[in-house]
């Protein structure tokens, strides 16, 4: 079972990931799934009919608002991070959560290190997938580093001009 | 100046704390060299030839006496007595030890300084005008924006991963002393004909192997809609930026190979998206510019004699104030510039003991104000002209009242193949070379601006591609030649400039220099200074001198 990091309310917690990873040359299995955009646009209508929960995973070239209209009917958004310095998934996060306001999980996949993780949690994303094997804790840890912030993003943190006036 | 308020010391000591931890990481093994690399690069933290390199951040180029005091203490305590300014108007350590750098980061973060973002594919220290709030030919104080800016790209969770590194520079003086055209963003504070304040907006230049001057996208960008713009310009290039080729990933390729036009229009798109929430609330900019309120000057006469009389009777002071004092917008004021390019010296290395020096002189006769400039010098911006003898005299003591700014021995040079693991060629020994070549003050005036400047690769940060004279160090077969190009200029007449022909051997640059500047004194019309007369003749008139002898 890979490790899976939920963020909710501030607190990191490991958990068992109910969905499966589907690559594009797999037999879909049972339960619910992550499929790539191109797999979801082709066969997305029947496994929602089937009435199992859907992700759908997005490479850092794919941007977020091609999934504008059906992201009430998804679960999961997972951004893939190729390489840790792909910034692209950081734009990604930002347009579904603090601008399309997408309600499910936007989960980071890839080369995901709890260095990244302050940024990730501060643009949306609220489930983390380690590269390595970084307990729930240490992303903890990282995602409380910082007091303040500066300016405004998708977690609603006050920034520090907001903070200022207050 | 901008004090550091409570928030934004808690964010030094945090980061400072948490840089602690990721060297504990490495030193115990837990992190290897490959995983600590990201880590300490956001640290400003570079593993160069010989030593690590801690590259200090200098926001905007301004700094307190205390400051460049700790800046002295470190580089006595941590490094070898010195330090060397950047183009990017930083501070860099070369001699640095790993297992030092959290403590050199505490150290930092007592006096409000830090490494932040001075290196990575991120936003990089903002530049302005080091004779902001000084000089009388600027709109507004530009040091408003770069502070504002200072806190919104610091730690941006969108914007710290992008596909190369990114400088943005303001200047809100038409005489450009920022090189605004060659940054990714330029911004020229403006003032419209109802009175306002605005930008415009110069995207996609830059240097390195690609060289560009950057093309406007905006003429004029309300004052207050500054961080929604910017971050609609960097989520257009977050995205679309190339990734695949660390050489074409700067935004400038971008903008290039969309159009200016087409780019524009994605950065619109986007703005409009973005809309007003994300600009600064006026009450944090009033907050930013009470900060930058003038300083406290006197009601002085414009005149002061015992500054006339000491011109009068001391040739050599005259020759200071005639080359490194500029005009202050105060009556009895003077801007000072210190020339960190002693004939011989590192273009833009201190040392320790020049610091104090600097230091004790800007809180004795300069309102605690020190400014670095992005040519490599020091500015105090206001001096009494009362005071200027007895800065002058202070600085000569100290070997930094070198009277060439802007002369053709205040040259730009990278650190070169003494230092930098990137370099095919040597760029300091040159640029001391031609110094020593143009030591006789007297000729050196007479030839008046020239900007000479040196890159030991095709990275560029010598900025060769905008010297009037540039000279690009590169390898051939296992020597050094150096390639020279003339017109260049990173001012408001900015220009990329061309090649002047076959590259030379090390030990010919200077002569090669010298027979330029002889062309230029045979050709030139009264008035004209080297790129003038270089942009009126053509190259034709310096190659054949030049390369004469070759035939």
């Amino acid at each position: 079972m890979p490790t899976l990091i939920e963020l909710k309310d501030g607190v990191c917690r490991g958990v068992d990931d109910p969905f499966t990873h589907v690559a594009d040359d797999q037999d879909m299995p049972a339960g619910d799934v992550i499929v790539s955009l191109a797999r979801f646009q082709a066969e997305g209508e029947g496994l929602l009919a089937e009435g199992r929960r859907v992700g759908v995973r997005l490479q850092s070239h794919e941007e977020a608002e091609v999934l504008a209209y059906d992201l009430p009917r998804l679960s999961v958004v997972a951004l893939e991070f190729p390489k840790y310095r792909d910034g692209r998934a950081y734009t990604n996060g930002y347009v579904l959560s603090g601008r399309l306001k997408f309600k499910g999980q936007v989960r980071a996949v890839g080369d995901v290190l709890r260095e990244q993780a302050g940024f990730m949690a501060r643009v949306g994303f609220d489930a983390f997938e380690p590269a390595d094997d970084a307990s729930a804790n240490e992303w903890q840890a990282a995602i409380r580093r910082y007091r303040h912030v500066y300016q405004r993003s998708a977690d609603g943190r006050a920034p520090a001009f907001a903070e200022r006036e207050s | 100046m901008y004090q550091y308020d409570v928030i934004d010391k808690e964010m030094l000591a945090d980061r400072s704390a948490e840089f602690r931890g990721q060297v504990a990481r490495r030193l115990s093994g837990e992190l290897t060299e490959d995983q600590f690399k990201p880590l300490r690069l956001m640290n400003g933290l570079y593993l160069q030839l010989h030593a690590y390199m801690l590259r200090v951040a200098i926001p905007y180029g301004s700094l307190n006496p205390t400051q460049l005091r700790k800046l002295a203490w470190i580089g006595r305590t941590y490094d070898k007595g010195y330090g060397h300014f950047t183009t990017r108007t930083n501070l860099q350590f070369h001699w640095i030890k790993l297992a030092d750098t959290p403590d050199i980061l505490d150290h930092l973060a007592q006096v409000d300084m830090h490494a932040i973002q001075t290196s990575g594919n991120c936003i990089r220290n903002t530049t302005t005008d080091p004779y902001a709030g000084a000089t009388a030919e600027e709109v507004d104080d530009p040091r408003v924006w770069a502070e504002a800016i200072r806190q919104w790209s610091t730690f941006h969770p969108e914007f710290s991963f992008l596909p190369r590194k990114f400088k943005i520079a303001i200047t809100a003086a038409p005489k450009d002393r920022t090189a605004a055209k060659v940054h990714d963003i330029g911004l020229v504070l403006k003032r419209a004909r109802d009175g306002s304040l605005g930008f415009e907006v110069i995207v996609g230049g830059g240097m390195g192997r690609t060289p560009y001057v950057g093309p406007t996208i905006k003429e004029f960008l309300p004052v207050n809609r500054l961080l929604s713009y910017l971050e609609a310009i960097l989520r257009v290039y977050n995205r679309h930026g190339r990734r695949d080729n660390i050489y074409k990933a700067r935004i400038k390729i971008l903008v290039a190979a969309l159009g200016k036009d087409e780019f524009a229009r994605q950065v619109e798109a986007e703005w409009a998206k973005i809309g007003e929430a994300a600009d600064l609330p006026d009450t944090e900019l009033a907050r930013i510019r009470g900060a930058f309120a003038a300083a406290n000057f006197e009601v002085l006469p414009a005149q002061s004699e015992a500054f006339e009389a000491a011109k009068a009777s001391n040739p050599a002071f005259a020759r200071f104030v005639r080359n490194n004092l500029k005009p202050h917008k105060k009556a009895g004021y003077g801007i000072v510039e210190i020339s960190l390019k002693g004939i011989g010296d590192t273009p833009g290395d201190a040392t320790s003991e020049q610091m104090d020096v600097v230091a004790d002189l800007a809180e004795r006769y300069g309102q605690n104000d020190i400014r670095v400039t992005h040519e490599q010098n020091l500015v105090l911006p206001h001096v009494k002209l009362d005071d200027v003898p007895a800065v002058w005299a202070a600085l000569s003591e100290a070997g930094i009242a070198t009277p060439n700014i802007n002369l053709v021995s205040d040259i730009i040079a990278c650190p070169g193949l003494d230092y930098c693991a990137l370099a095919n060629a040597r760029a300091i020994p040159v640029a001391q070379n031609i110094a020593a070549k143009f030591k006789d003050q007297d000729r050196a005036e007479k030839i008046g601006e020239l900007k000479i400047k040196i890159s030991g690769c095709i990275n560029a940060c010598g900025h060769h591609h905008v010297g009037h004279i540039g000279i690009l160090g590169v390898d051939k077969k296992g020597e050094e030649f150096y390639q020279l190009t003339l017109g260049g200029s990173g001012a408001e007449d900015a220009a990329v400039g061309s090649m002047l022909g076959p590259a030379l051997p090390y030990d010919k640059v200077a002569d090669a220099v010298d027979t330029l500047v002889e062309v230029y004194l045979r050709e030139r019309h009264d008035g004209e200074r080297f790129l003038d007369t270089f942009r009126r003749t053509g190259v034709t008139p310096f190659k054949e001198a030049v390369y004469a002898d070759a035939h």
